[in-house]
């Protein structure tokens, strides 16, 4: 625990470490965001939501290697992620929207590992990044350095969620996809196509990863088998949060972003995974807990 | 129903077949002696999975800390750990006893943690009455965790992982001697779960499956069976993990021990594929599943995990009912249903 010691004697360095984690937790509220949004719809946990992350990365690096700026990747990845969700729509997810949730888990953890596979054989195995070319801010006498990439990000994965969240609440579309999660039954009577709406769920929950993935591969590093971690963080920040609590996931996300920030620099870079997953298992046991304390009161 | 006398050829003419099949095929040896892991996953799986329908996504933890405990007592007895951890490329061939004792004693060691470790868990999680998808979800995360906690442990060899010692060349070949450990593990695994199913255990996990509340107010001590499951699971898992990572020869954390993208989600598939819930589906399971890994690996080399992933996907989406699932509904007659002829003859008639 030497590392604690620092944090105490310089407190200057806790600063850098919330900084870099805050920023970074809105790039995962905002692939948690899409699998709130596929939950709710659908309830279906989407387990290759990590994977559309990475794979939005390699699209951007991919363009970048062929010379088009980094920014212009981003709404490529999600025009590319929006075609590829709407694909495995078609061909996989339709058969289990309707089967339980154990099938619906397994067929898309399938999935991910299908595209962990592919990823790896056609863009290789190696830790790709994509450097977009902006400064670096020293505050604070340059004890704490905050890289404008970061900043940019944030904003714009702040931006992305929140031009979702006016679609879903404005456009037609978006009206039948609010009405399909509160009873399916009900709006497909009342004539919304509810296999329209599954798949136009399905399918901007892919671009939203994707776009995230975009926000990653600049400001972090991807590789095609980081997915897994990314859908763990999803899943803890919606469970934390709530289904349909928008401004809960950005919160969740954020907290995330600087608790692993901070467990990172604490136990060592080589342990920040594994908090990742312990965090989970202690989360849901909390959940647990609490769930059963409520039983409790209702005997 | 088959009557007994041909149940006794059934058995008898499998378990030679098994008996001499290292021999048929000594080229195979360790793929063969894969097969009885696999066999062994399968059932473990289901056990807690089929039987109990808690869909666990981390019975791997336990592979993996079988094989890893067998692998440090074996170590620990016989090297300087300090000297080992540094210079793994230069192992002191061990005698068949030291091996055999190493390997033995670490295999019952790893039962014992193994085993422990299954029943704290058992105690936080279902206890607690964890279900469902949060508990498939929990276990994942439990799995992935161990894993990378392995990673950084540097008394266990961390990333760069743990090498076993040298097989002695006395005790035969390495395929063939650690094909009959395994080949005896899964039939002991098959007879104790066949015991177990047919008695009041099987009984109370079922009932558990179908309605948890219901069998809770039925007065089965329902935290009591789920415990007892999870701990059959791990102990044989346990047992296997330690002879495969003698059979490897090398223990990564990620990719062998605590492999849950391959070993932990084809433990789930094999008893998919076979049937879950059944006896027989994940013994026929794992061997289809494990025939058609290795032609993958044997023909489409370089994309295999390509292929395997995409069998995952159509084997769930296509298949979940398995091949016991689908014999049932095919022939309802020889599962000791009723058939009522009349409704077969509508049926087939509407379906035709």
């Amino acid at each position: 625990m030497d590392n604690l010691l620092i944090l105490f004697e310089a407190p200057i360095f806790s600063l850098q470490l919330l900084i870099d984690g805050l920023l970074i937790g809105a790039v995962f509220a905002l692939a948690a965001y899409g699998m709130a949004l596929v939950w709710g719809v659908m309830k279906i946990i989407n387990f290759a939501q990590g994977e559309f992350v990475i794979l939005g990365g390699f699209i951007v690096w991919t363009f970048f290697k062929l010379g088009i700026n980094p920014f212009l990747g981003i709404p490529l990845a999600a025009a590319v992620l929006f075609i590829v969700g709407w694909v495995l729509y078609q061909i996989v997810i339709v058969r289990i929207v309707e089967e339980d949730l154990f099938i619906s888990i397994l067929a898309t953890f399938g999935m991910a590992i299908l595209l962990q596979q592919l990823m790896n054989q056609i863009f290789g195995a190696d830790v790709q990044t994509v450097d977009p070319g902006l400064d670096t801010w020293f505050l604070f006498d340059g004890a704490v350095t905050v890289l404008q990439i970061k900043v940019v990000s944030f904003f714009i994965a702040i931006i992305l969620g929140a031009i979702l969240a006016v679609f879903l609440k404005k456009t037609r579309l978006g009206q039948a996809i609010r009405a399909t999660a509160q009873d399916t039954r009900a709006a497909r009577i009342l004539g919304v196509d509810t296999n329209k709406v599954y798949a136009t769920t399905f399918a901007l929950n892919a671009a939203i990863c994707g776009a995230a993935g975009a926000l990653v591969v600049m400001t972090w590093v991807i590789q095609p088998f980081a997915g897994l971690a990314y859908t763990i963080r999803s899943f803890m920040i919606v469970i934390v949060a709530g289904i349909g609590n928008v401004a809960g996931v950005v919160f969740a996300g954020l907290g995330l972003g600087a608790a692993e920030n901070f467990a990172g620099f604490l136990f060592g870079a080589e342990f920040q995974a594994a908090f990742v997953f312990s965090l989970l298992v202690v989360i849901l046991l909390y959940r647990n807990y609490k769930l059963r304390l409520k039983r409790r009161y209702l005997k | 129903m088959k009557s007994m006398g041909q149940k006794s050829v059934f058995y008898g003419v499998i378990v030679i077949l098994s008996l001499i099949v290292p021999w048929l095929l000594p080229a195979y040896q360790t793929q063969l002696a894969f097969l009885w892991v696999m066999v062994v996953f399968a059932l473990t799986w289901d056990v807690v999975g089929g039987q109990m329908g808690y869909n666990s996504f981390g019975n791997i933890v336990f592979f993996g800390i079988g094989m890893y405990v067998t692998a440090v007592i074996q170590r620990n007895m016989h090297f300087d750990i300090e000297e080992y951890v540094h210079v793994a490329g230069r192992v002191e061939t061990l005698t068949p006893v030291q091996y055999l004792e190493g390997l033995f004693l670490g295999m019952g060691a790893g039962v014992v943690v193994a085993v422990v470790i299954a029943a704290g868990l058992g105690a936080c999680i279902l206890a607690m009455g964890m279900r469902g998808q949060y508990f498939g979800i929990c276990t994942l995360g439990l799995g992935v965790a161990a894993g990378e906690l392995a990673n950084g442990w540097e008394y266990i060899g961390a990333g760069s992982g743990l090498v076993t010692p040298v097989f002695p060349d006395q005790l035969g070949q390495r395929g063939a001697f650690f094909y009959y450990i395994f080949f005896i593990l899964a039939v002991i695994a098959f007879l104790t779960l066949r015991y177990l199913y047919a008695g009041r255990f099987g009984l109370a996990i079922n009932a558990i499956r179908d309605d948890e509340d219901k069998a809770e107010a039925m007065g089965i001590h329902t935290t009591r069976y789920k415990i007892i499951a999870w701990c059959i699971s791990a102990f044989f898992l346990s047992l296997v993990g330690g002879g495969a990572g003698h059979l490897i020869g090398f223990i990564d954390p990620t990719e062998v021990a605590f492999a849950g993208a391959t070993f932990g989600v084809w433990m789930i598939l094999m008893a998919i594929l076979g049937g879950k819930g059944t006896l027989w589906g994940p013994v026929i399971g794992a061997v289809i599943f494990h025939i058609t890994q290795e032609l993958f690996w044997t023909y489409l080399f370089g994309w295999q995990r390509v292929a395997l992933g995409a069998l995952i996907v159509a084997i769930v989406v296509f298949f979940p009912m398995g091949i016991m699932g689908w014999m049932r509904e095919r022939w309802p007659e020889r599962f000791g249903h009723r058939v009522e002829e009349r409704e077969a003859f509508s049926a087939s008639k509407g379906g035709g």
